[in-house]
């Protein structure tokens, strides 16, 4: 995860954000960032894909992610340009995607609530500090348990396990 | 020692400690890992940024042609390509070519590739469907995939375990698919997110394999990691099909701790359906009966096994599928399929004027071979009815097992199989 702060426009969604509207399948014989990009959460919200800009926040309800294990969603997120995720919970397979390719997702219920659709946030990915800079309110979401922040610390699961395999790049 | 649930000893087990609690993260040693052909290409990249070379264990690999075969277009023709040539560079044993595939959540356990106690993994969110071995397997991304066939392990938080206790028989025309449909509305569609489950009681005495297959399959429509029940004389006799290749039958300490325990009555649940859009909309099939139907599919990792081949067949007999009615049958397997022939079940089904499909995930995953236009309404006995699934996404999925599923093609219309075969016109 980067260490520098992200900050953009929210775009706020409800719970049971599903893969199928963050991806749908039908796009999916693609797994390159600018494929999938233009067809980002379509389904759901078909304006999303041309309105967001490199930087901007989706804030979202409960088990956000859910469904399918493709790894397309995260990566159709990241290609659009969303900076990162704030949401109450993630279903686990995209949490684990997330955290293994390096998109930045935050599990912050207050921050949800006290956030509105259009707002300027800003994320410090480093200490989980999520400021609203439309109105008032700062958060803090919760942090990763070590062994996690561990394998963040390595840029992701493929930084992890090429320090493992001995193929650490110098 | 401390008691602990079944997931707990299957995860101490892989690791290198002799007990493991709940929370703690582990890193896990894997005896299968899972790739299909949507999945693979991605992890192949991945695997050669990483400078990996060899995958660590060329029998602990399964690469499954299932989601896009055979080949709907160039570009999963593409995506197929990837995965044969990677399979042939790394010597992959468990490789699967289209004609020899299937469903992948069939063709694993089909070839004995799982035993009880494993701890397996796969790259499509339905791998759970091995719980029902009583091994502990659960869905993972391309990057995990790619660093799990790079150095055999993976990261693992150890889930807490909600137990459910079912006890009774089924009522006629009520299957494994009302009973985990009932478990979802039940719990909800997060209801036991980043948990397992774990399914007991003594209705397990009555619940074989295939509807087993079906039970642990849904278990991640609650969120759940994985779903598990628990081996016995059942698992023991399919297993008995692979004499050699043993397995752990593990149990729950009596004092383990569940965090929840749901308690479930056979007697009490109806032939049900789930709604659009969630498969957690769950009511009694009586309640939307007569809703038109466009398309009806049986098949799916969920209940494309010859025990829903079976009941379909009973049910349809010898009538006619009706007309304004497109029934598509996807056996998981190709040896389903020679059974499905010599049942004579093949048969009966195209005469009907079904028409059946090559062992696919096709239509189930909006592929190809029976994607839904524009408000049109189909019932599956698939596992999701999310939005755009299974095609438009002005188009409408009901989930249901086979025996709502073949009433519902006779008629075209949302239909008790309890009622249909009571009607005297039926069986006239
Ligand atoms: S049959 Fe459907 S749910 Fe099962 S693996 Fe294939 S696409 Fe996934």
């Amino acid at each position: 995860m980067e260490n520098k702060k992200l900050k953009g426009t929210v775009f706020k969604y409800g719970d049971q954000v599903d893969t199928d509207v963050i991806i749908p399948a039908r796009y999916c014989t693609s797994y390159h960032p600018e494929d999938l990009a233009s067809h980002c959460l379509e389904d759901l919200d078909s304006t999303f894909a041309s309105r967001v800009k490199q930087g901007d926040i989706i804030v979202a309800g409960d088990n956000f992610g859910c469904g399918s294990s493709r790894e397309n969603a995260p990566i159709a997120i990241r290609g659009a340009g969303a900076s990162c995720v704030i949401a109450k919970s993630f279903a686990r397979i995209f949490y684990r995607n997330s955290i293994n390719i390096g998109l930045p997702i935050l599990i912050a219920p207050d921050a949800v609530d006290g956030i509105e659709d259009g707002d300027e946030v800003e994320v410090d990915p480093a200490t989980g500090t999520i400021t609203n800079l439309s109105g008032h309110g700062s958060w803090q979401a919760s942090s990763f348990p070590p062994e996690i922040q561990e394998i963040i610390d390595a840029g992701g699961l493929v930084g992890y396990v090429r320090k493992k395999l001995g193929k650490m790049k110098v | 020692m401390p008691e602990m649930t079944l997931t707990e000893k299957i995860f101490a087990r892989h690791t290198r400690r002799d007990t493991v609690r709940v929370g703690d993260i582990v890193m896990a040693k894997l005896d299968m890992i899972l790739g299909t052909d949507v999945t693979v290409p991605l992890s192949v990249e991945v695997f050669r940024n990483m400078g990996a070379e060899k995958i660590f264990d060329t029998d602990k690999i399964a690469l499954v042609n299932d989601h896009f075969v055979p080949a709907k277009d160039v570009k999963a023709a593409e995506l197929s390509k990837i995965m044969r040539e990677f399979a042939r560079e790394q010597g992959v044993k468990n490789y699967f070519e289209v004609g020899r595939s299937g469903i992948c959540h069939s063709i694993l356990p089909d070839n004995g590739l799982i035993r009880p106690g494993d701890l397996v993994v796969g790259a499509d969110s339905h791998t759970c469907t091995y719980g029902a071995l009583g091994a502990f397997s659960t869905g993972i991304g391309s990057t995990d995939l790619a660093c799990a066939w790079a150095i055999g392990e993976l990261w693992f938080r150890v889930p807490d375990t909600t137990r459910v206790v079912v006890n009774g028989r089924f009522k006629p025309f009520v299957g494994a698919k009302d009973l985990i449909l009932h478990i979802i509305s039940r719990l909800g569609v997060d209801g036991a997110i980043y948990q397992a489950i774990e399914f007991t009681g003594d209705a397990f005495k009555h619940i074989f394999m295939d509807g087993r297959f079906t039970i642990a399959n849904m278990a991640v429509e609650a969120g759940a990691k994985t779903g598990l029940i628990p081996p016995d004389d059942i698992t023991r006799e399919f297993m008995s099909q692979f004499p050699d290749i043993g397995g752990e039958y593990l149990r729950s300490d009596p004092d383990a701790e569940f965090t929840r325990t749901l308690d479930v009555d056979l007697e009490e649940i109806e032939p049900l359906v789930a709604e659009p859009y969630l498969p957690s909309n769950v009511r009694p099939v009586n309640e939307v009966k007569g809703v038109k139907i466009d398309q009806v599919i049986i098949g799916s990792c969920t209940n494309g096994r010859l025990e829903d081949f079976r009941a379909a067949a009973k049910i349809m007999g010898d009538h006619p599928v009706h007309p304004d009615v497109r029934l598509i049958m996807i056996p998981n397997t190709p040896r389903l399929m020679r059974e499905l022939l010599k049942e004579e079940l093949i048969d009966q089904f195209v005469k009907a004027g079904a028409i059946i499909s090559p062992p696919t995930c096709g239509a189930c995953i909006g592929g190809h071979m029976g994607v839904l236009a524009k408000d049109e309404v189909g019932l599956f006995t698939t596992n999701r009815n999310f939005r755009g699934r299974n095609g438009h996404p002005d188009s409408k999925v009901y989930l249901s097992g086979p025996e709502v599923a073949a009433a519902t093609a006779l008629t075209g219309r949302i239909t008790d199989p309890r009622e249909l075969t009571k009607d005297p016109d039926y069986y006239c």
